[in-house]
């Protein structure tokens, strides 16, 4: 016999090899897309066809309710590897003239002497996103809030670019250079906190995440608290709030008396 | 008839010289992350590591051990020497370049994605392309085997396959058709983001492709066991396989159910609809059958060499077994593994019983006691058995061999069972750190300590596996004779053609495949909005 011959139903290997196992599918089958869907008392099916579409995964539709009016905003920022891909001289020149109304309190050299944070070679990301959130409202505040609700796409563009190309200097408050505190290198796997260093440098960057070093101590613990308290609230996913909720207040004070200690060029040189 | 030596001699040495390499990662990783280590502040040196073990020990490792006991078995199985050594060389040096191209970005932190890849993390470019290179380099060897099948064919029309030929080849088959899985998600998802063509991916249509190579992947790494266990065993303890016959139907049921059930690998996921996971599941539990009439025939082919010897009794027999004999104490360690581990995968396997313990360190515990004890404690004595065929010298140190496999059988219970133990109590996998001081895990320091224990006796074991090998090299020259197959106790005259081709099961394989894999697959793949930006390992 050969293997043509093996392909027909009357070889009783086929007859039986594809019998079996037509017919464990077919049971299968009717028990996962018909039988057990109908098992659940707590999902209603309009019919048959409706539960084997559900069991399949077919995409459905969610009832039309109403979602609950979102009382404050959410960030809206979509980033993609191009949005700020290799900027002009020009745009930094731009993003230069546009930057000295930003000096009085962000610094002439991108440094702060009024604990606002310091921008001077910040990743141009996180600009970015931070300028869109204060002009959506997704992230408010007195003072900043009022200069971003005017600026353009491209202002915006151009300011995180300028940012972005300036040295990073240190800072105008250094101390003394402090050890790494557990919570930056360990985080508290137990509470679900993972390490600030995982994606503020230090050990890794994740896109988005600023670094840190050097900036205001104050200015720091009043953002851990903010996300503690669910004041400020333009991270995506909550994946601040989420830490900062579950950190001790010892916690939020190392990790940012830490990071106010470090010298800028400690920064992870991934860029 | 071996000829080709050192074409097989190269492939096994390559496969423990890269297991020596990531059996140390895996000691050092259960040590760092034990309370008997002080923690080295970078999670990121973790995960280096770890993708380095895994990638190793999971693509690189049994692919050459399965190649190199191919290349042997179709030499002495068939008796004839093996067509396409040339392209067989170039299999090998294609993953040589393969494993060290994507250790390169492993080594530099920049591929650090783990062996199951993680999309939407993405790495290195040059890591995927790596791997690529591996499975292209182990598909040489997959025509290959069905090449010289068909070459044997041509010269012994009719006549049966050797059994060893026959499971050989329907293991290179189901690698061929399982690699394509991970291969579709390499080519067509993960590489043109890695290469920066695209910034989005469908992590949900990876997981699914991830899946369909994950599963039947692990009956790739059983295969040169079962086979040992078949082809073996019987002779080097001086008995007969029980039945010819059951030997093939478990190597084809393995073809035909072991490949389409790989989505209880995605039991946790929203983007399968719960029938599909159903279907799966219900196949799954099929796949304990090609198991357990293996565990049966072995059994009975071990109890006809333990009467030959004159065993007497219900039970008396186990008494009269060659118990010095290295292969016998092989064979008992890896059944009692593959006790346990079979038990722990009938959790697994089971759709609610899987909720408690997915992610957890019992995964992790699970797959080592099959994997690294029931699996590769086999490759051991499959080596030992080859190496005096292949170096021309004598296997002198029985003591040392059977110490070895002491160690290794030891060093995994002592490893694993703790390592169950913890995962059910909730301890997630893949963490680079854990906090022994906090009050809620403290109580599984101790178990934890077990393990990373238990990880020195396994590397201690594995260098002296690698040293009995190597002292073989040097040994007093001695003809060891033929490479030779058990017999079966009624040794076939003839064999129905179902069950001498492979033709039948890998069509039904194919089949099953569309069903099972076709919509989940289509369903994303042709929805708009189910992709995310990727996440670059170390970028900004
Ligand atoms: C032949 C033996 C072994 C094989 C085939 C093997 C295979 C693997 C594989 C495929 C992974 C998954 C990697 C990942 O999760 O990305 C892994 C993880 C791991 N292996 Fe092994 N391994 C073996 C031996 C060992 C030994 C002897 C040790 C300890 C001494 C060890 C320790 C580990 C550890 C700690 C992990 C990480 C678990 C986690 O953090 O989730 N392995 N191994
Ligand atoms: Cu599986």
């Amino acid at each position: 016999m050969s293997t043509r011959d093996l392909f027909t139903f009357s070889n009783s290997h086929f007859r039986i090899g594809v019998g079996i196992t037509a017919a464990i599918l077919i049971v299968t089958a009717i028990a996962g897309f018909i039988v057990l869907p109908f098992a659940q008392p707590w999902v209603q099916f309009a019919n048959v066809w409706d539960a084997i579409c559900s069991a399949a995964g077919v995409p459905q539709r969610a009832p039309s309710v109403t979602t609950p009016e979102q009382s404050k905003r959410l960030s809206e920022v979509v980033l993609t590897s191009r949005t700020l891909a290799r900027p002009s001289q020009e745009a930094i020149g731009r993003g230069a003239t546009l930057a000295q109304r930003c000096a009085i309190c962000h610094g002439p050299t991108g440094i702060s002497r009024a604990d606002s944070p310091n921008l001077a070679g910040q990743y141009a990301a996180v600009i970015y996103k931070e300028l869109h959130d204060f002009r959506s409202g997704a992230r408010t505040n007195a003072v900043m809030s009022p200069f971003a609700v005017n600026l353009t796409d491209d202002e915006i563009a151009d300011l995180s670019n300028y940012y972005a190309y300036l040295p990073r200097l240190p800072a105008y408050h250094p101390t003394p250079q402090l050890p790494k505190p557990n919570i930056v290198i360990y985080g508290a796997p137990i509470r679900g906190i993972a390490p600030c260093g995982a994606c503020h440098g230090s050990l890794d960057n994740k896109t988005g995440s600023p670094w840190l070093e050097g900036q205001s101590e104050a200015y720091m613990k009043a953002q851990l608290q903010a996300f503690a308290s669910g004041e400020r609230r333009n991270d995506i996913s909550q994946q601040m709030r989420n830490i900062a909720r579950a950190m001790t207040p010892q916690e939020i004070e190392q990790a940012a008396a830490y990071y106010a200690s470090q010298p800028p060029d400690v920064v992870k040189a991934v860029d | 008839m071996l000829v080709n030596r050192k074409l097989i001699l190269a492939h096994f040495w390559l496969a423990f010289a890269v297991f020596g390499f990531a059996l140390t990662l895996g000691a050092w990783q259960m040590f760092i992350r034990s309370p008997i280590g002080t923690w080295l502040s970078n999670p990121e040196l973790y995960y280096r590591s770890l993708t380095a073990h895994g990638t190793v020990m999971g693509y690189v490792f049994p692919t050459l051990v399965a190649m190199g006991f191919g290349y042997a078995i179709s030499e002495s199985a068939l008796e004839q020497r093996l067509v396409g050594v040339r392209w067989a060389w170039t299999g090998f040096w294609l993953i040589v370049a393969g494993s060290i191209m994507a250790l390169i970005p492993i080594a530099l932190g920049r591929a650090s994605v783990l062996y199951t890849f993680y999309p939407p993390l993405i790495g290195n470019v040059f890591y995927y392309l790596g791997v690529v290179l591996v499975v292209v380099g182990s598909w040489i060897w997959v025509a290959l085997m069905s090449v010289n099948l068909r070459v044997w064919r041509k010269a012994h029309p009719g006549a049966p396959v050797p059994l060893a030929m026959f499971a050989n080849v329907a293991g290179s088959y189901l690698w061929a058709w399982t690699a394509v899985g991970a291969a579709l998600e390499l080519l067509l998802q993960i590489i043109p983001v890695a290469a920066g063509l695209k910034a989005t991916i469908d992590a949900g249509l990876a997981r699914i492709f991830f899946s369909w190579t994950l599963h039947a992947i692990v009956y790739f790494w059983l295969m040169p066991t079962y086979i040992a266990y078949y082809t073996i065993v019987p002779r080097a303890i001086g008995g007969r396989v029980y039945s010819d016959s059951m030997a093939r139907i478990s190597f084809i049921l393995f073809l035909v159910v072991a490949m389409p059930i790989g989505m209880h690998h995605t039991f946790a996921d929203p983007m399968v609809g719960a029938g599909f996971k159903f279907i799966h599941s219900a196949f799954t539990a099929l796949v304990a059958l090609p198991t357990l009439l293996t565990v049966f025939t072995i059994c009975a082919s071990v109890e006809i060499a333990a009467r030959l010897r004159g065993g007497r009794g219900m039970f008396g027999w186990i008494k009269a077994l060659p118990w010095d004999n290295p292969m016998m104490l092989a064979l008992a360690f890896s059944f009692v593994m593959l006790g346990f581990g079979g038990a722990g995968g009938l959790i697994n396997m089971s759709y609610q019983l899987d909720a408690s313990i997915h992610n957890t360190q019992w995964i992790t515990g699970h797959f080592h006691l099959i994997f690294g004890g029931a699996i590769v404690i086999m490759y051991f004595a499959i080596a030992y058995d080859l190496w005096p065929h292949l170096t021309g010298r004598e296997l002198i140190d029985l003591r040392l061999i059977r110490t070895q496999l002491w160690l290794w059988f030891i060093g995994m219970i002592v490893t694993t069972f703790p390592w169950h133990w913890v995962g059910i109590l909730g301890m997630p996998r893949r963490m680079a750190y854990f906090d022994f001081g906090d009050p809620a895990i403290a109580p599984q320091a101790l178990s934890v300590t077990f393990s990373a224990i238990g990880g020195f006796i396994l590397l201690a074991s594995g260098i002296m596996f690698i040293v009995i090998l190597a002292r073989g090299m040097r040994a007093p020259l001695a003809d060891a004779g033929p490479y030779r197959f058990a017999l079966a106790v009624h040794q076939p005259a003839t064999v129905p053609v179902a069950l001498n081709t492979h033709a039948l099961w890998v069509a039904l394989m194919i089949a099953l495949t569309l069903t099972n894999y076709g919509y989940p697959i289509l369903n994303l793949a042709l929805s708009s909005g189910t992709s995310v930006p990727a996440v670059y390992v170390g970028a900004q």
